[in-house]
């Protein structure tokens, strides 16, 4: 049963059509990766799932809400889909806890006896159960990246989203947050990653999306996609990211 | 009567201090406030707020502060509304301070990085919660060096009220010097009280820069 329904969904910036027309589905439980070239139009969809960009025009069902050009009830929505970004985005004045109970305590105005166990739980979800007491700036960009997720986590969202969440770190950094990000998916929780990483996709996406000049130009499971991609877009995006 | 400058004429100038510490201190205190307003309304989401404070700045900022300060003490009286020098001078001072922390403060706001508005919105907080929780705490460590950095020049401008016959420093100064003649002596002692009174404000400044540079 789909948890996610993108329907018609086009955006401009300016006379820039960045989205011209975008559809699909994502079923609960489901991984789906969205790849393309810089500038296809993949962040801004993800960014579209939870309202950071508006819609001009076509519908999202996501997690049981609705979103159109209106532009109402974001707030309910975002209790329910997670975000985690490129840059961590993490609050730099508060501590690691801090930054993990705020919203739960003051969206969700959850009681302090339980704000100690969420904490506990998904810093340890992320391995990171000793630094709760540390600032941002005193981890490492993988630690700051496990934080956002934790953080993320912390609201309890039926789905999570991830825009490029590696791209900021090397390899081995970039490992120990795909190895969180891979026990998230064998947990059950539905997720929609924007990522260069070919790799991690093939492996872990169910279904692959490839958006090419803002539209969805091949889709179908990671397993067939990745082997045998039928455009000769696709043929050629993967080709020019092994060469690379 | 022509006197000589001797000690009861410092006790007079510190005395007359006592208002330029006021003045200045209702022109922050005030001005603070009216100038947080208007620094919310220069990044509120509302173009039309935007556009009203934009123009609130760009009016004061434009306007000698010695104009503002004739319009609050005679342009009332044109409509019957005598204000004392005291009352007229904290006014224009605050009007005036409102405009330049305001400004000062809004580039406060927009510097903290739009990534924080993405992460706190997509954790569902209002737009009340992300300023109070997340942005304007960040905010406020940008600001403070700037601010303190500003009092200094509140309360240097408020040597201009001494023209609508508030005796504060410089006032003082004058009253002294017709008596006594001696230019020279007495606005050295004024000029020195002034920088007993910033200079303060300044080394504080420069050192909560780089303590909160150094945190950074």
């Amino acid at each position: 049963m789909p948890i996610i329904e993108v329907s018609g969904v086009r955006k401009s910036f300016g006379s820039n059509e960045v989205l011209k027309g975008v559809s699909f589905n994502v079923n609960q439980g489901e991984v789906v990766a969205i790849i393309g070239r810089s500038g296809s139009g993949k962040s801004t969809m993800l960014r579209c799932l939870n309202g950071l960009e508006s819609v001009n025009a076509g519908k999202v069902l996501i997690a049981g809400h609705t979103l159109d050009a209106s532009g109402k009830h974001l707030l309910e929505l975002r209790r329910d889909v997670g975000m985690v970004f490129q840059s961590y985005n993490l609050f730099p004045h508060l501590t690691v806890e801090e930054n993990i109970r705020l919203a739960p305590r003051i969206v969700c105005k959850r009681q302090k006896a339980e704000l100690g166990a969420v904490v506990e739980r998904v810093l340890s979800q992320v391995g990171l159960l000793d630094k709760r007491d540390a600032y941002p700036e005193q981890l490492s960009g993988g630690q700051q990246q496990r934080v956002a997720i934790a953080r993320s986590l912390a609201m309890e969202p039926q789905v999570m989203l991830f825009d490029e969440v590696t791209s900021a770190l090397d390899p081995e950094l970039t490992r120990e947050v795909l190895r969180v990000m891979e026990q998230l998916a064998a947990s059950g929780m539905t997720m929609v990653l924007v990522t260069h990483e070919m790799d991690f996709a093939r492996r872990m996406a169910h279904h692959t999306i490839f958006m090419h000049e803002g539209k969805v130009h091949e889709s179908g499971a990671s397993a067939q996609l990745f082997v045998a991609p039928q455009t000769p877009e696709l043929q050629q995006f993967l080709s020019a990211g092994e060469i690379a | 009567m022509i006197t000589e400058f001797g000690w009861q004429h410092l006790v007079t100038l510190l005395l007359a201090a006592r208002w330029t510490i006021l003045v200045s201190a209702m022109a922050f205190a005030f001005g603070g406030v009216a100038g947080f307003v208007v620094a919310l309304g220069r990044t509120a989401r509302s173009a039309p707020l935007r556009w009203l404070t934009a123009g609130y700045i760009q009016i004061i900022q434009g306007t000698p502060v010695l104009i503002v300060l004739f319009l609050s003490y005679y342009g009332f009286s044109i409509v019957g509304l005598k204000l004392s020098p005291l009352f007229a001078a904290a006014l224009a001072m605050t009007i005036y301070a409102s405009a330049y922390l305001g400004e000062i403060w809004r580039g406060c706001i927009q510097a903290v990085p739009t990534g924080q508005w993405e992460a706190s919105s997509s954790l569902a907080m209002n737009r009340w919660q992300q300023l109070r929780h997340v942005v304007l705490p960040q905010a406020l460590r940008l600001a403070v060096p700037p601010t303190v950095g500003f009092s200094v020049q509140i309360v240097k401008n408020t040597s201009i009220t001494s023209i609508i016959g508030l005796v504060e420093l410089t006032r003082a100064g004058q009253l002294i010097n017709n008596a006594v003649f001696q230019p020279f002596q007495v606005f050295i002692l004024v000029a020195f009280v002034y920088f007993v009174l910033c200079f303060p404000l300044s080394v504080t400044a420069k050192r909560l820069e780089r303590r909160l540079h150094a945190h950074h």
